[in-house]
Order: structure tokens, then sequence, then C-alpha cells
């Protein structure tokens, strides 16, 4: 039960905001906006369920923003200038992705090195490939790009589905079971308890952990794709600072930042939660889009006290319990 | 342990950050060989080698406020943040009000940014990422509200000039690090707080039982860490007579933290060197320099940054420096 209330609590600030925000605006509730609101937000959702799964094994992956610039760069290059059909683009980038991602996975497991630092490296490294591909924005004119953009999914009620919202959907659906229903997603879980007391349980620690940022970084990678879908081009610049708006949807969505706890539908909501605050703030027209920011730190402010009077409350409950986030 | 009462010798495990900076300044002057060049005009020092300490002056004051904070194994990713506001109080207030005034207005909202960051650390028990993460999400914002989402600029020569003016023959932001390093080094190092700051870093709790207040000395580094941040905040904004809460001090939080890293002091805490983490910012703008002189696109910088991490991290890492030892021993 305990486990569940930060989730329950942010799907309730969802709610109750969506609502406030259908209230003041009359045309705030309507599929448009609401279909929107998955399209806009695709690309974080996709970046936030990889860091999901790093935050909960105990880590922390810095790279992500830099991973998706380098993506669309690399796509739009290959696409426009080396002429490579896009789905051979998407295939060979998701395959540089995920070797990176492995890389930096084996450089913290191996050489014992801290997340933080080691992926702080993969930004530069890889926002750096990105500004030594190119340094112009790119378009992408390819028909395909063209197609997928203009695809959509009509559902009863005057939904469009589109091909962004639909990658995430079914990302966010298939990292859910993948973290909740199968051995690698309890192995991450026993990770961000304790990674001694996992290996000692005979968890193959190194593999788990590689794997995990191996999955971060392909999560990058297909959200560049669907980022270079969105703007129909590839940019050096582009997702700038993506990585701070990831971990700051995971914590908005109960994953706590220790480790271990955390499950990936908080981080979808977090993630509309978010993209809530933006759309309010373009509805509005009157605020200043720095409103966003100073909303979500509150709102990260909210949660995490949320978190720790928790913790509190629960180590009260239980004095002689484990000193577990004593530091 | 008897310990000396003040002890400003270098620590002998400087040695590599020394040599790097050493290294670099050879190449820099291989590629410019005027780099090494220094002339006086108008009773102030000007060359290629003055303009690295002077440009390296903000990241330097960010890493002495850094040091601390990591050797206590916390970090603080607000400090670009805290740049931010201090610099558009400086420039909002510069033309209006007096250089005094000013000053305090900046450096004050620089220790209440330092303080909130350390009372969600030590009182809330909050993890140093996720506290300072708040702050630097919201402090962006808030600088934007202060500056209105504009620009702010402003012609008070005196607040300028501690960005571009001289003092005794170097540029004033040379001087106001030199001076804040001897402060710090006489406040951490001239009396006990550097040994329980490196306690509380090796064993919070350990420490706390033995005595140590752990509470209020977290906060007291973040609030110095804020301080810190804030003077920076004011050269910055000093320099460029202006102050842009878009883009000052943006990513400067992990020059700071890479700074102190170069610097031999460990993310996981314990022993720290505030001289040696000086002269790891140094080194960063050392590099950043070399590229510009060696002509490579500027886009090589983050290339050479990274690798220059990965290095320093795996000469850190206890692997291999295990490695090492063992290779040490064989040869007496």
């Amino acid at each position: 039960m305990n486990r569940f209330m930060p989730v329950l609590a942010t799907t309730v600030v969802f709610g109750v905001g969506f609502a406030i925000c259908s209230l003041i605006y009359p045309n705030f509730a309507s599929p448009r906006v609401v279909m929107n609101l998955l399209t806009d937000n695709a690309f974080l959702g996709i970046v936030a369920v990889g860091m999901t799964f790093v935050i909960i094994s105990g880590g922390i992956d810095l790279s992500v923003g830099s991973v998706i610039g380098f993506t669309t760069v690399f796509l739009a290059l290959a696409i426009e200038r080396a002429g490579m059909p896009p789905l051979t683009a998407f295939v060979v980038v998701l395959l540089l992705c995920a070797l990176f991602g492995a890389l930096m996975g084996a450089a913290i497991q191996y050489f014992e090195l801290p997340a933080f630092i080691v992926t702080l490296a993969g930004m530069f490294l890889a926002r750096g490939a990105s500004f030594l591909l190119s340094t112009e924005s790119i378009p992408i004119t390819a028909p395909f790009y063209g197609e997928l953009a203009e695809h959509a999914l009509l559902l009863p009620g005057g939904f469009r589905l589109t091909v962004p919202a639909m990658i995430m959907l079914a990302v966010v659906a298939l990292c859910a079971v993948l973290l909740h229903f199968t051995r690698f997603g309890a192995n991450v879980y026993a990770l961000g308890g304790s990674r001694s007391a996992a290996a000692l349980m005979g968890i193959e620690v190194g593999r788990t952990t590689v794997l995990i940022y191996t999955l971060s970084s392909v999560l990058a990678g297909i959200s560049g794709i669907v980022f270079s879908l969105y703007t129909s081009s590839g940019y050096s610049l582009s997702a700038v600072g993506v990585e701070l708006d990831a971990i700051g949807a995971a914590v908005i969505g109960g994953t706590l930042l220790s480790g271990g706890h955390g499950f990936i539908f908080g981080t979808f909501i977090g993630v509309l939660i978010q993209g809530l605050i933006q759309t309010y703030i373009s509805f509005d027209g009157m605020l200043s889009s720095w409103w966003a920011k100073i909303a979500t730190g509150l709102l990260l402010f909210c949660f995490i006290a949320l978190q720790q009077l928790m913790l509190l409350v629960a180590r009260r409950r239980r004095p002689r319990a484990s000193g577990a986030g004593a530091r | 342990m008897p310990r000396k009462a003040v002890s400003f010798v270098l620590p002998r495990l400087g040695m590599p950050q020394i040599v790097a900076l050493i290294i670099i300044f050879a190449i820099n002057s291989f590629l410019s060989p005027h780099f090494l060049e220094l002339r006086v005009q108008d009773g102030r020092l000007f060359g290629s080698l003055v303009d690295v300490f002077n440009r390296g002056a903000p990241v330097a004051l960010l890493a002495l406020g850094m040091a601390p904070i990591i050797a206590m194994r916390g970090i603080d990713l607000s400090v670009g943040a805290v740049m931010a506001i201090a610099g558009a109080i400086a420039a909002s207030l510069a033309d209006s009000h007096a250089l005094g005034f000013v000053l305090v207005c900046a450096l004050g909202a620089g220790l209440m940014c330092g303080l909130w960051n350390g009372v969600l650390v030590a009182l809330l028990g909050m993890q140093p990422i996720v506290a300072t993460l708040i702050l630097m999400v919201a402090g962006r914002g808030v600088a934007q509200l202060i500056t209105e989402g504009r620009i702010v600029t402003f012609a008070n020569t005196d607040l300028a000039w501690l960005g571009s003016g001289s003092l005794l023959g170097l540029p004033t932001p040379i001087v106001l690090t030199l001076a804040m390093l001897v402060l710090t080094l006489l406040v951490v190092r001239g009396s006990a707080l550097g040994l329980l700051i490196e306690a509380t870093g090796g064993n919070s709790r350990a420490s706390a039982l033995a005595g140590v207040g752990t509470r209020v000395i977290t906060i007291a580094v973040y609030a110095w860490c804020g301080l810190c941040a804030a003077l920076a905040g004011i050269v910055a904004a000093a320099d460029i007579m202006g102050a842009d809460a878009n883009n000052a001090g943006l990513w400067l939080e992990l020059d700071a933290i890479l700074a102190v890293v170069i610097g031999g002091t460990s993310l996981l805490g314990g022993r720290f060197s505030l001289v040696l983490a000086v002269l790891g910012a140094l080194i960063i703008q050392a590099m950043n320099t070399g590229i510009l002189l060696s002509g490579f696109p500027p886009e090589m910088n983050l290339i050479v940054k990274a690798i220059v991490v990965l290095a320093v991290l795996l000469a850190q890492s206890p692997r291999l420096a295990g490695l090492g030892l063992l290779l040490r021993r064989r040869r007496p």
C-alpha cells in the first residue's frame, strides 16, 4: 500500500491539475489538447522511461539529451547526405546508441566509477560528436518522414493518435512489462536496494548494469528518432538539458533517487504533469515560459518533501529497520 | 595526531595536476609561440597566459565552493543557476544603487540559495543531487523573473571594474579568486573545519556519533558554495556589463564539478584540496584556450574535455589503482 502512495499522489495531482485547467479554459478538455499532450511530450516520455530504469538501479544517466541530439544529426546526415533508407538509418543509429550505452555501463561496472561522472563524460562525448558531424540544422525531406508525420490513427471520439504518441505508449507499455514482470526487472530493483546484497544473492550485477545503461541509451536513440520525426530535421543543439527534465519526471512520478523504488506508470504521469504545465502556460498566453521552470521546481520540491516525509514515517514505524537512506 | 596550526604547503598529491597544467601550457606555447609572452601596458599585465587565469576565474570560484561539498559526498548542481540569479540582481540594481548595496544584495541572494540547499540536504535529509536539482531547475526561472526575460545591461563602471578592471597590475577576477582561495584556505585549513568536513564525507554517521556537528557543517558548506557562486555570477555579469538569465553560468556546474574531480577530490567523499581544485579549473580553461589557439574547430572542445574526464577517471579508478600498486611493488 505504502509503495503505491507516491504514484497515487502524482496521479491525483495530475487529475486535479487537468480538472482546474479545463474549468478555467473550456476548450482544454478536448481530444485535440489531450492528444497534443501525448505527441508533444513523446520524446521526453521515452527518455524518462529509460531514466527510470537507471534511477531505480541506483544510478543516473546524464548523457541522454546529448544522445538524442546525436541521433537527430546522424539521421539527418545519413538520410539526406548519404542517401540511406530511413529504416536502415534507424537500425544503424540504434546499434550505435546500444554500443555507447554498453560502454558507459561497462566503465561504471568494471572500473568502479561513479555513474554521475561517467555519464557526464558520455554527455560531453555525444554532444561533441554531434557538433563534429554538423553544427547546422539539417532538414530531413525524405518522403518516408512526411508520410509518418501525416499518419495518425483515428480513434472514436475524435482522438488522433500520432506516430510519436504511438511509439511512446508502446515504449511505456513494453518497459512496464519489462520492469515489473521479468527477471531483469526484478534484478534492477535488487541492484537499487543494495548492490552487494544483490551480488551475494547470485544476481549477475555486471551484466545487469551494462544492460540497464544500454537500454537507457537505446531508448534515448528511439527518442531521438521521434524527435527528428517531430521536427523533421537534425540539429546538434536539440534536446539540450532533456536529461534533467527526464530525471524530474521520474522523481515527480515517485521514483526514489536513492534507488530501489519507482514505477514506469509514475514516470509517465510525471511527464504528463510537465506537459500540462507547458500547455497551461501556452493557453494562458500572458505567462512567460520561465514560470514553467519555477512551477516544475516547486512540484519537484513538493514531491521530494512528500517522499522524505513518508520515509520518515516508515522509519518511525519500524525503529530497528536497516540504516538504508541514513545518508 | 599533532598538526601545525597553519600549513600552506602544497600537498604532495598535487604533482599530476601541476605536471598536466605545465604540459598543456607547453603545448599551447608550441601551437602559438606568443602564448607565454607577458607585457605590461597601462600598469596592467597582458598576455594569453593572463587570459587563461582571467577566463578561468568564474569556474575557479565555483570550484572553491564545490570542493568541500564534494568532499562531504554532496554535489551542488545549482551553482550555474545561482550565478544567473546573482548576475541578474547585480545588473538590475547597478545603475540605481551604490556598489556596496548591489554587492550585498547579490551575495546575499547567493547565500540564501546556498542555505536553502543546505537545509534541504542537512535537515530534510534529501539527496544532494535532487535537492540542488530543484534550485537548478527553478533558479534560472527566478533569474528570468528578475530580468523580466530581457538581457539587462548597465553602465556602472564601479561594478564593471570587478569583471574587467585591474588591481595591482592583475585583472580583478584573478585577484578576487586568489583572495577567495586564501580566505577559504585560512578558514578551512587554519582550523579543524577541513578535517571535520573530510570526516563527514568519509562517514557521516560515525562523525555525528563522534560529536561532529555534521548538520551545521553541511549547511555552512552549502551556504559557502552559494556565496562563491554568487561572486562568480557577479564577476561574469560585470565582465560583459550585463546579465543574460538564459545563458549566464549555463553548464558551468559541470565544469566546476569536473575541476574539483581533476583536482583529485573523489566523488565518494573524503580528502579534498582547494588549491588543486583551482588548478583543475585552470587546466580546463587552458585546454579551452589551447583548442582555440590550435585552429581546431571549437566543436572539438567537448570531445577533448570528455577524453580528459575519462583519463582522470581511469587514473582515479580503484581497480586501476590496485593494478598500479601491484606494479610499483614489483619494481621496488
